[in-house]
């Protein structure tokens, strides 16, 4: 009898052991994918910061008005002390790398020295452009570096703790990724002597102002079922999904699907009015068959086919196997960047895959647009010297506040960059610079 | 009568020659293919493009086969030069003229891009002397000979060069959306296949407008990886599913989202109604529903 009892409390007890140790190692597990997760956004954070360092770095040197230029300075003061921040999460402390830090807090020092002086009576020397520069092309570098780590990192699945633990047991017989990138980096950095977001296509609106332009008679649910099989091209017999959205909704949208062989489509239209908001169709593309212009073309006609008038093409890129176009409004000669519509068109047989039109709407309107108070001779003074203007034209932006205003937009090139420069046509202030994106280079991942 | 006799004659004539000369020269100096290149693209007829106008001068960055802002303004100059219309887009005309103008080696320039060298092609220049070789590439010995050869474009012999020999070139670059990197697109990409693998297309692009409309939302971290990696915020990312390998489905709803398409209208948060045991999260104002998850402000 005793004998039983006390193997049922054994029993009992070992398989009680073996539920806690269980989850125990449950919560140890979860545990290190939470620390995991912390290395990890520092590092990538880290990578960001330095591309928008660098960017920032090269806007400045495009600039030309203390108004803009302050600013732009005291924002790199602030981006370095994050990246420093970043690089102080990182579990690096046996590794050396303060030269990259002592780097940072260089450029967080001499921009926050000139930020706060007064640019209007001491304007930027030409030996502190000089230092810009230098930090331009240093920052790029280090960018580099650290996005080639990060793309091994991502490619590989490399993890943080893995660093931690060779670091501090000294293991230097395994080869790690992480650390021989990081050396690398500190490396560049010792030869040095001393010395906002969004897809910026500008197209898009920044401010995500109410939906206040549609207009027209509320849609049925039949009659939105309907547009939606005219939207789609489908035959009559595919069974299409519509959904009404919930309250949450800023501008009520019929959703609408439907699921064909190997297509998929979807599609959002505005209660009122039915206007086409959002459309994707989901197929695989293949091979390109057209070129980037030929799609362009098929775009166009579908914009002109679906009533938007007016519409100039503002940029178009490839991406793999097809196209993404931007075209923005044209009101007589003036451009309407807020105006926008992104259209995706797959380039094996130049069918219209996506349309957006949300910016389109939230802004669109016939605008009363003031003459301009500058002629381009005017504005051109007031662009940085140093810039080569190549083209002009003018349009409608946003400013940094949110505002409309009418500008004067030059493409010019600094170094191997490009930048787009606003003048205000009424007030001659410099309203935004911005740097143009090149093409990335691939990264070669092996390890 | 006549004249349409010898016109069809005539016709048949150059046919042949071409033909003839078609079978007998085994690569013949063929230039771009029929597109009109223009701005954004991608691909072979860029890098030719990029070559040829290096060759005359015009454009000094690295020959990469993406038509960005230097290849723009290369192509404007050329045109600006040979007193052409200056539309930035190279048709047929523009072509044509840099056909004339320059020289192109089609093998040398696939060599050098498929062994991975830094190289450049400016005309006048020994084009042996404009090559680094990249770090990790041993295929190339020989090089010099070969291209001795490969001037002469038609000799047979150059069939049975190195293994690259003749492989379409890859552009070495390629477009992202402003403001991203690749990286950042594949960190994305992997909180979106965590996330929304089992997703219609649209499901997983709205997953991916979610994070951009929280990097612009100002109550969340402002950089992609803040926002993915903050803590309790994605479940993927709390149990480690992130670090499962995306395919390609993840990375192009990520791209249509930061393209600009949002199906969720600007929606911060979601969850899926079968398993959200938070009942904070079913009291925030619902947008839609896509998928299995419901999407709300």
């Amino acid at each position: 009898m005793i004998r039983w009892i006390i193997i049922t409390v054994l029993v009992v007890g070992v398989g009680a052991t073996g539920i806690w140790g269980y989850q125990e190692h449950q919560e140890k597990n979860a545990i290190l994918i939470q620390a995991e997760n912390t290395y990890q956004r520092a590092f990538h954070d880290l990578s960001y910061h330095m591309d928008l360092l660098h960017d920032k770095l090269g806007t400045t040197l495009a600039m030309n008005t203390r108004q803009q230029i302050s600013p732009q300075l005291a924002d790199i003061w602030r981006i370095t002390s994050e990246a420093h921040n970043d690089v102080g999460q990182l579990p690096l402390a046996l590794l050396p790398f303060n030269k990259t830090e002592e780097f940072l807090s260089n450029i967080g020092e001499f921009s926050y020295r000139t930020a706060v002086r007064d640019l209007e009576s001491e304007p930027l020397s030409e030996d502190e452009v000089k230092i810009l520069e230098t930090l331009y092309k240093q920052a790029g570098e280090i960018e580099n570096e650290l996005r080639n780590v990060q793309h091994l990192v991502l490619e590989n699945n490399l993890r943080w703790m893995d660093v931690q633990l060779a670091l501090s047991t000294n293991d230097t017989q395994s080869d790690n990724t992480i650390i021989d990138g990081f050396k690398t980096v500190e490396e560049n950095v010792k030869g040095y002597t001393e010395g906002n977001f969004g897809p910026s296509l500008t197209g898009t609106s920044s401010e995500n102002h109410p939906y206040q332009f549609i207009n027209g008679d509320d849609l049925t649910e039949k009659e939105a079922l309907n547009q939606a099989k005219n939207l789609f091209q489908v035959e009559d017999d595919i069974e299409i999904t519509i959904a009404k959205s919930g309250e949450g909704a800023e501008v009520p949208v019929y959703s609408a699907s439907y699921q064909a062989d190997n297509t998929h489509g979807y599609l959002d239209l505005s209660e009122k009015g039915g206007h086409p908001l959002s459309l994707m169709i989901n197929r695989e593309v293949k091979e390109p068959k057209i070129s980037l212009n030929e799609g362009m073309e098929n775009a166009k006609k579908y914009l002109e086919k679906h009533n938007f008038d007016d519409m100039e093409i503002f940029q178009s890129s490839q991406y793999g196997n097809y196209g993404v176009y931007n075209f923005l409004y044209k009101q007589g000669d003036v451009r309407v960047y807020p105006d926008a519509i992104q259209i995706k068109v797959a380039l094996d047989n130049g069918e219209v895959l996506a349309f957006s039109s949300k910016d389109y709407f939230r802004n669109h309107q016939e605008r009363d647009i003031p003459d301009a108070k500058l002629t381009v001779e005017d504005a051109k003074e007031k662009v940085n010297p140093n810039v080569k203007i190549q083209d002009q034209n003018i349009a409608v932006i946003e400013n940094d506040l949110g505002e409309e205003v009418l500008a004067y937009v030059f493409l010019g090139v600094l170094g191997d960059d490009t930048y787009r420069i606003f003048i205000d046509a009424i007030t001659g202030i410099e309203a935004k610079v911005e740097k143009l994106k090149n093409a990335e280079l691939k990264y070669k991942g092996s390890v | 009568m006549g004249i349409k006799k010898t016109l069809i004659i005539l016709f048949l004539a150059v046919g042949t020659i071409t033909g003839v000369t078609a079978t007998h020269t085994s690569k013949p100096v063929e230039a771009f293919s029929q597109q009109i290149i223009q701005q954004g693209a991608v691909g072979e007829d860029v890098i030719e493009l990029q070559a040829r106008l290096q060759y005359l001068g015009f454009y000094n960055g690295k020959i990469d086969g993406v038509f960005g802002w230097g290849t723009y303004w290369a192509l404007r100059n050329f045109q600006y030069e040979f007193g052409m219309e200056i539309d930035g887009l190279a048709g047929p005309t523009t072509k044509q003229k840099l056909v004339k103008a320059s020289q192109y080696d089609k093998n040398f320039i696939r060599q050098q891009i498929n062994a991975g060298n830094d190289f450049t092609y400016y005309g006048g220049t020994p084009k042996e002397n404009q090559v680094k070789k990249g770090k990790n590439n041993n295929q190339q010995q020989g090089n010099q000979g070969n291209t001795n050869q490969q001037q002469q474009q038609q000799q047979p012999k150059q069939e049975n060069q190195g293994n690259n020999e003749g492989a379409p070139a890859q552009p070495t670059s390629v477009n992202v959306p402003s403001g991203y990197s690749q990286n950042d697109i594949q960190l994305m990409a992997n909180a979106v296949y965590g996330e929304a693998r089992g997703e219609p297309h649209e499901g997983k692009v709205a997953v991916a407008a979610v994070i951009i409309n929280r990097v612009e939302s100002p109550t969340f971290p402002n950089t992609v990886s803040g926002v993915i990696f903050e803590p309790r915020a994605f479940t993927a990312v709390a149990d480690g599913q992130i670090w499962l390998t995306p395919d390609d489905t993840a990375k192009e709803a990520v791209l249509d989202a930061l393209n600009g398409w949002d199906p969720t209208g600007d929606a911060i948060y979601y969850f899926n109604p079968d398993t959200a045991t938070s009942s904070w999260i079913w009291g925030r104002p619902q947008i839609k529903r896509i998928g299995k998850h419901v999407f709300c402000m």
